[in-house]
């Protein structure tokens, strides 16, 4: 340790370490402060998952109890309420509208960057503007037809509509990996006489499969979270996981806990679906605009 | 210039140029985008035409009979009725309100987090976090855990400091729109954070510390040369952010169920379509959000699309 950064001594590390421009101690303030506001931003997820452990009573008490013994009531009070065929109905839905997604969405970026089609653009921002128009504008006809033909709550109607509402962002963010894969493989594989679906397997695949991916994780989390299409065209039978949670909605007695662990267990697919995605989280949000 | 990008587009020109074969080759390269284009155009644009004719019916559920064509009759009842008003102003000021405080949060917290210290990382997945809660859980745990004037965290917070006679305020009962707004601005500003981060971090850096050498201090670089940069980046984040919040119908569902005067067009459509089973009104007002944001998403597809240019150049 010098003299100088004995000086600013709690910030000497890391303004030694990074080599910072600005005064050590306006820069410790800053640190501190995001610091702060990150506490202040997860807090309400950290309590979410403290208040599942509790029991009911320390749940509800007011002052809070912070360090109330734990216990696992909530979570078997909300497995007994029947929540496993929700959650698998949602796995599904999600899953199999992902796996559809990936198999619709790689051909069609390929034919939008690779080989375009003509009018390339144009297609692009069609399924774009897509996105941009509400969905429940297109509600009624779809649970109209629904009805017609039976499909009503039928997982495999929300499979169809979870494929359609995740094509577009697929598309954009495949075709903004598949613009990065080399040329001079895609021509030495033409040579080769490599037919499309060798192309698309064994060249371009392997290149762009961290974007396949991502693109796959934010997929799975946009079906697994939507409430709006899986209330109105589902049931008994078909319920998804946040169809089930809107029976927490009116307050039951003391239930805080159960409704915390629910929530939690709710959410977990998702927080390790965008955990796993962060770095890719924003393309996929912004339709690819930003990389 | 992009190698890929150049030949790409020579190839597509060389294709159409040529005569007879081309066609075939034309189709062949449509195919494998086919799938894909027809089934959105099926499942997204086709409701949407049948929304518009319907919203020219008189055409409700509970009254088979009576189902045929009225003109604009439905349009005006919606536009007169007190809860479809009240539901256009609800969405508006909620997109409004969510958008321009998540925007100047993320922007703020952006800031900090393209700044080097210990833990930024830590710092980001934290702030991610509330954006990675299943909507409806977010929803309940605000509603029930937090602004519950008996046993929720704000108010327990609040005894806590200030002793067994803190004020007990009920949130939601006496602010639900703001009750609403905030449970979802703490969604959102990550979102907004995402994108403005992703825009600073874009910066000509090597242009930034000429400017610190030449004597620019810290607020000049900010306005004069971050704020430009970052305008794309807060228009894209602004807009995509609406036509999200335009949408939203998890919390006002969860928090309020449309009551107190939190109702907004979702949530009207929804009521009106699945409670009332008038289906021509719902359509009405279908057709009229999407006036709305049309409105808005040919603002938001420019910047898409000027960022776009700027990428492929």
């Amino acid at each position: 340790m010098t003299t100088t950064t004995a000086v600013t001594v709690p910030g000497a590390e890391s303004t030694r370490h990074y080599r910072h421009q600005k005064p050590p101690r306006s820069g410790i303030i800053l640190s501190v402060i995001a610091w702060l506001i990150g506490l202040v931003f997860v807090f309400p997820v950290l309590w979410m998952v403290l208040t599942s452990l509790h029991s009911e009573p320390d749940a509800a008490s007011n002052p809070p109890k912070f360090f109330a013994s734990l216990t696992l009531d909530g979570y078997r009070e909300f497995f007994s309420s029947g929540p496993v065929p929700p959650l698998l109905n949602s796995a599904m839905a999600s899953v199999f509208s992902t796996a559809l997604v990936l198999l619709l969405a790689f051909p069609a970026a390929y034919a939008l960057s690779i080989k375009p089609v003509k009018r390339w653009t144009d297609v692009l921002f069609f399924l774009l503007s897509t996105k941009f128009l509400p969905v429940v504008a297109g509600l009624l006809p779809i649970y109209l037809f629904a009805q017609k033909v039976g499909l009503l709550d039928n997982i495999w109607l929300l499979v169809l509509f979870y494929t359609v509402m995740n094509l577009p962002i697929a598309i954009w963010m495949l075709r903004s990996f598949l613009a990065e894969v080399p040329v001079e493989m895609l021509e030495a594989a033409e040579v080769d006489g490599a037919g499309l679906l060798r192309t698309l397997g064994s060249i371009v695949a392997p290149v762009v499969m961290p974007g396949l991916a991502s693109a796959a994780l934010i997929c799975f989390i946009f079906s697994w979270n939507e409430l709006l299409f899986a209330r109105v065209l589902t049931a008994t039978t078909a319920e998804t996981a946040p169809v089930f949670l809107t029976g927490f909605v009116t307050s039951q007695g003391l239930f805080l806990a159960q409704v915390c662990a629910a929530s939690v267990v709710v959410s977990i697919p998702v927080l390790v679906a965008g955990f796993a995605a962060q770095d890719k989280l924003v393309q996929g949000l912004s339709m690819g605009a930003v990389k | 210039m992009s190698t890929a990008v150049d030949s790409a587009t020579g190839v597509a020109t060389g294709g159409t140029a040529g005569g007879g074969p081309s066609r075939a080759a034309n189709w062949a390269r449509r195919a494998p985008l086919l799938p894909a284009l027809l089934l959105v155009i099926l499942v997204t644009q086709l409701p949407f035409v049948v929304t518009i004719v319907i919203s020219f019916m008189n055409y409700n559920a509970y009254y088979p009979n009576e189902t045929g064509f009225t003109g604009i009759t439905n349009f005006k009842t919606v536009l007169s009725d007190p809860q479809a008003r009240s539901a256009i102003l609800v969405t508006i000021l909620l997109t409004v309100a969510v958008v321009l405080i998540s925007l100047v949060l993320g922007l703020l917290i952006a800031l900090l987090l393209d700044r080097r210290f210990h833990g930024r990382g830590v710092v980001r997945t934290m702030m991610i976090t509330p954006f990675l809660i299943v909507p409806v859980a977010a929803a309940l745990l605000w509603k029930h855990a937090l602004y519950n004037p008996e046993y929720g965290l704000l108010n327990g917070l609040l005894r806590m400091v200030f002793g067994p006679g803190a004020v007990q305020p009920d949130w939601i009962g006496q602010h639900p729109r703001w009750a609403v707004i905030f449970a979802i601005v703490w969604q959102w500003t990550p979102f907004m954070m995402l994108i403005l981060l992703a825009g600073l971090q874009s910066r000509p850096m090597d242009i930034i510390e000429a400017a610190r050498i030449d004597g620019a201090n810290n607020w000049q670089i900010f306005r004069h040369m971050t704020l430009p940069h970052l305008r794309t980046y807060i228009e894209l984040a602004a807009l995509l952010g609406s036509i999200y919040v335009v949408q939203n119908f998890d919390h006002v569902f969860t928090i309020t169920s449309g009551g107190l005067g939190t109702a907004n067009l979702p949530y009207y459509i929804y009521q009106t379509f699945y409670t009332a089973h008038d289906y021509g009104l719902a359509s009405a007002a279908g057709v009229i959000v999407v006036v709305g944001t049309i409105i808005i998403s040919t603002a938001a597809l420019r910047t898409v699309f000027s960022l776009f240019k700027e990428q492929s150049r």
